[in-house]
């Protein structure tokens, strides 16, 4: 399943309950005000390195722009990508979850 | 492959139908098919024909007008929360008795059904809201 | 109306009910798919918990003056949509026990709802 978290950690408890319900192998695209849970130096940074041994994690690129972070800033072993890859991302799970 | 678009919040006020609408446009370019884009809560506010937004902004209504013209979209509209935001059609705003109409270019009003309709025909359905 | 296709529909509730309309226009998702024949289930996850809590109280003319809707989760067995599941944490972490619920549900833990998530083909969250 692909999971998408478009809310930031420090807001709401998406993350947090997508990590603790989706299976292991699953996909999460981190996209929106979720891209601040992919960031290097948070209190979340743990966390989301540890679930990269469970899932595969990506973040959409263009809303990391948006919000003033690069890709050097990201957890190494996260997957940036774009639009498109969020289409493939969605194509190539069999069902997409929004963690809203 | 055949997707269909959910989108729970309206113009503006959250990045949902943004996200939406690059997801949607993303798609169509990849050459997928877009079964039906619904749009349900305050995402029926997407279809408002009233909207005059900054000029040096996007207009995200008429995104999705041209969007939909460009590729003969399915743009829908719930009708139950199209009725709760006052979100009218012609033939709405008649059986109601309202004085004026609001719906924007390229969006029809219908029921809930069209939503479960999406579900089951298309192979996946992505959902952009808070 | 179904085309003989059927398919896994899971509706995700996470949010309080009255705070946000969410809980209010999921359930009338969920009543209208009812005429679709589908494999439905619902899951309350986080504050979703409180959208099914027993003793709601408000009427559109007192109270916080709107109306409740909880009774209407009691019209789902009604449609044959019976597949109603708890998160346990969810529920514990809110000092809540099966009992203070309005429908019969089941409890899962975070591998069983896990278990039931994956299995589904189509996932609506509001």
């Amino acid at each position: 399943m692909l999971h998408t978290i478009n809310k930031s950690p420090f807001e709401k408890n998406s993350l947090e309950s997508c990590l603790r319900l989706a299976s292991q192998g699953s996909t999460i695209l981190l996209f929106e005000d979720g891209v601040y849970a992919a960031l290097k130096g948070t209190r979340f940074e743990a966390t989301v390195a540890e679930a990269l041994k469970k899932y595969t994690i990506c973040v959409m690129q263009p809303d990391l722009e948006a919000r003033g972070m690069n890709t050097d800033k990201v957890i190494a072993g996260i997957k940036p990508v774009d639009y498109g890859g969020f289409v493939d991302l969605v194509v190539g799970n069999k069902t997409v979850q929004a963690w809203l | 492959m055949k997707l269909s678009v959910l989108v729970n919040e309206g113009p503006y006020q959250h990045q949902a139908s943004d996200s939406a609408y690059q997801f949607t446009k993303a798609a169509l370019e990849k050459g997928h098919e877009i079964f039906r884009v619904f749009f349900y809560h305050d995402g029926v506010n997407n279809a408002t024909r009233l909207t005059v937004p900054p000029q040096d902004d996007r207009h995200i209504v008429n995104r999705w007008s041209e969007l939909g013209k460009q590729y003969k979209l399915d743009l829908v509209v719930c009708i139950a929360a199209a009725q709760r935001r006052g979100l009218l059609d012609e033939n709405e705003a008649k059986r109601q008795g309202k004085d004026a109409n609001n719906i924007a270019e390229g969006f029809r009003i219908s029921g809930l059904g069209q939503l479960i309709e999406a579900g089951i025909q298309s192979e996946r359905l992505v959902v952009f809201g808070d | 109306m179904s085309d003989e296709v059927i398919k896994k529909f899971l509706y995700v509730n996470r949010k309080a009910p009255y705070g946000t309309i969410y809980a209010l226009e999921s359930l009338e998702v969920v009543l209208i798919s009812a005429a679709f024949d589908q494999d439905v289930s619902l899951a309350f996850i986080d504050d979703g918990v409180y959208e099914i809590k027993k003793g709601q109280n408000t009427t559109v003319n007192s109270g916080i003056g709107v109306k409740d809707f909880s009774k209407t989760y009691r019209a789902l067995e009604d449609y044959d949509i019976t597949k109603l599941y708890v998160d346990k944490k969810s529920m514990e972490e809110r000092g809540l026990t099966p009992d203070d619920f309005i429908v019969p549900i089941e409890v899962l833990d975070s591998a069983q709802m896990a278990e039931m998530m994956e299995q589904q083909d189509v996932v609506l969250s509001f």
